[in-house]
């Protein structure tokens, strides 16, 4: 099962704290106000982008379309690369290989190159439990395992956190597990940088075996790709003697040659570059160069799931830019943390109801409604993911998982229903509302610009809005009377 | 019944909406189309290299060898197998090819680099397998010249030397002259980050600086 952050409230009350947090507000509009303008220059660059996103959506759409084929066409080409391929159904059963593979190599350590996956299957906590520690390599990911905390974006987990947090993260925690940070450090992001590189630097050089995610699996030849800024991807997937990566099922391409249309939409939906600093593909084993024994896990953990909704299956296109996240008015305000999950945003909304199942938790089942269904993310998705398409229609799953449940909706619903399908009740019942209309119209309150209004009612819907009164008279009274507008 | 036996399964299961007949080729998927490569695009790329604050250097072939010196002066450099011995400066380290020790410009042997010996080293240089002029990527494949991953990864500072013959147009022009089977290293700028505060900050792990000579 996909790792939740246990205790999450359901999205509405977790928002609400969130909005309290005026500093993360700040660091969020900062961080995802630059962003914005930094994709929309790159992207402006490309006089073809729209074709490019046409041309990504139907990559993954064949893709998907033909997983079977591919997956074992994957298996194939990774295994004559020699490679060393595992089918994971589950998070435990992936945790379960890398646990194994650590323990095959009498290790108690492993470097990890960021990697959500690995992240969704709770993979650093079910090593701990087995005696391994797995070191975050990430300078984000490092600043949340040091701080004991939660990624709250698919990007730069710690944009919540503000220099001088990470100052202090740093002092207090490296010397720990490590190098310890130098005495005289700063808050100046350079000086941290140089901390991090310092403190990493040890574990690179002795770690025996790695971890990785992968950006794109290209079933074709086995190759598979890894798209970082930093270097640390390149430290984990080439210095150990031993790589396991975690792939999801999801991230296949068909063929080498397709592999170019995602290197120009992700960098550019991303981090608004060109290019990246740093992509490595490898094909399995390449001997004298990186690690010479290479595990592939293929994880599955509820994309089937995805992947059996029509409607939601497109879900699977996802390329982890996070162009969504840094578009949507909600995110903005709410960070990461409210989504309570390690897919947060508008993507997250969709993914992490399809990952886990509708119905079952109050708080998965608040997520397709933590949207305003704007359209931001769907114009801002690399691969035209319809966002708002699958939040309408989770919406709908959600309802249908509660019916037959009394509620006051449901209750209010039948009520209208009785009197609405009859013509003499639904004119006693205009005949009682033009009295109520009258009456209101006399002695009710108004909104500015003279409308008659109801006040505060019992529900959250009339919180932000003025209920507006009935009409003195219904229309079809008004036609009545006045044989249809002619006297 | 096996995970893969499994997941297939459900896979196949999850699919019952795709027609039986549907092949991948009848998902239909338009690209845009080539660009040739043309002078100009020499000039971009060396414009996009110096955009990531990477030092670009342009010169002739006869001027190379001045402007490696200039580059490397005072610097203890590795170089990998393969290179041109025009270009290897003297008193680098010769790192090995496969299995075989590296030694050093005397030929005296020296033995496997490890990890640690290429910390201790300030500099590695370079050929690459091409330049990308719309990204400004250099790519290396790891070939001869080249060298072994590690080789480029673990020292402070890269000197690439690429020929302007190299230069290709965009990133489908590279991806389709480069062979996915060798291992790939793009290359886009020193590393970088911007995880704090979305603050770019060049230079976490990986050569802190890059320097391209761009030849005729």
């Amino acid at each position: 099962m996909s790792a939740t952050f246990l205790g999450t409230p359901a999205f509405p009350t977790a928002a609400r704290a969130a909005l309290a947090d005026t500093q993360l507000r700040r660091n969020l509009a900062h961080a995802t106000g630059t962003i914005r303008g930094k994709r929309a220059a790159v992207v402006g660059e490309v006089a073809e982008w729209e074709r490019l996103r046409l041309a990504g959506a139907a990559l993954k759409d064949r893709t998907l379309r033909h997983l079977d084929t591919y997956l074992e066409q994957l298996e194939e080409s990774l295994t004559r690369a020699g490679a060393t391929v595992h089918w994971a159904r589950d998070a435990a059963e992936a945790n379960r290989v890398v646990a194994d593979v650590a323990k095959a190599h009498g290790t108690d350590e492993v470097v990890k190159v960021k990697s959500m996956a690995t992240a969704e299957i709770g993979l650093n906590e079910a090593l701990a439990a087995e005696g391994i520690t797995a070191w975050e390599t990430d300078l984000a990911e490092l600043i949340v395992q040091l701080g004991d905390d939660l990624p709250s974006h698919i990007l730069v987990p710690a944009i919540h956190r503000n220099r001088s947090e990470v100052r202090e993260i740093f002092l207090r925690e490296m010397g720990r597990h490590g190098r310890p940070a130098p005495a005289d450090l700063t808050d100046a992001p350079v000086e941290l940088a140089a901390a991090a590189r310092a403190h990493l630097r040890e574990k690179f050089l002795r770690a025996k075996v790695a971890v990785s995610g992968a950006n794109f699996a290209v079933a074709e030849t086995g190759t598979l790709a890894v798209v970082e800024s930093e270097g640390n991807g390149r430290m984990c997937l080439t210095l150990p003697e031993v790589l396991v990566s975690v792939v999801g099922i999801e991230k296949l391409v068909p063929t080498w040659a397709d592999l170019d249309v995602f290197l120009q939409l992700l960098p550019r939906s991303s981090t608004g570059e060109r290019m990246n600093p740093y992509t490595s593909t490898w094909t399995g084993v390449t001997p004298g160069d990186g690690p010479q024994e290479v595990h592939v896990v293929l994880l599955d953990n509820g994309r089937t799931n995805v992947l059996a909704d029509e409607v939601g299956r497109q879900a699977l296109r996802c390329i982890r830019c996070s162009a969504c996240l840094n578009v949507c008015p909600v995110y903005e305000r709410t960070g990461g943390h409210s989504y309570g999950s390690v897919y947060p945003g508008p993507i997250g909304a969709i993914l992490t109801p399809m990952l886990r199942g509708v119905g079952a938790d109050a708080q998965v089942d608040s997520l397709p409604y933590a949207s305003s269904l704007c359209g931001a993310c769907f114009e801002a998705c690399p691969v035209r993911i319809d966002i708002p398409e699958v939040l309408v229609h989770l919406r709908s799953q959600v309802v249908d998982s509660h019916r037959g449940r009394p509620s006051v909706v449901g209750a209010a619903m039948k009520a209208a229903s009785w009197t609405l399908s009859d013509a003499r009740r639904t004119a006693a019942a205009e005949r009682l509302s033009g009295v109520a209309g009258r009456v209101l119209d006399r002695v009710g309150r108004r909104a500015p610009g003279g409308r008659a209004v109801l006040g505060a009612l019992p529900n959250p819907w009339s919180d932000a809005r003025d209920t507006p009164a009935p009409a003195p008279e219904s229309f079809r009274a008004w036609w009545a009377r006045t044989d249809g507008g002619r006297s | 019944m096996s995970a893969r036996a499994e997941i297939l399964g459900r896979v196949r299961a999850a699919l019952g909406d795709v027609p039986a007949a549907e092949t991948p080729g009848d998902v239909a998927v338009d690209r845009p189309g080539p660009v040739p490569t043309t002078a100009a695009h020499v000039e971009l790329f060396a414009e996009r290299v110096a955009d990531y604050q990477a030092t670009v250097v342009r010169c002739t072939a006869p001027e190379l060898g001045e402007r490696l010196a200039e580059a490397l002066r005072g610097l203890r450099v590795v170089v990998p197998p393969g290179l041109d011995p025009a270009l290897v400066p003297d008193g680098a380290l010769v790192d090995g090819a496969t299995g075989v020790p590296a030694e050093d410009t005397t030929g005296a042997a020296r033995g496997v680099l490890t990890a640690a010996d290429l910390d201790a080293v300030d500099a590695v240089l370079t050929t690459a397998a091409l330049g990308i002029a719309e990204t400004g990527t250099i790519v290396l494949d790891h070939g001869a010249g080249q060298g072994r991953r590690a080789l480029t990864l673990v020292p402070d500072t890269h000197v690439c030397v690429v020929r302007t013959a190299q230069v290709v147009a965009d990133v489908p022009a590279a991806v389709a002259a480069l062979d996915p089977t060798r291992p790939l290293t793009w290359i886009s700028g020193p590393s970088a980050t911007s995880d704090i505060e979305l603050d770019r900050v060049e230079g976490v792990h990986g050569p802190r600086t890059l320097v391209v000579l761009l030849v005729d």
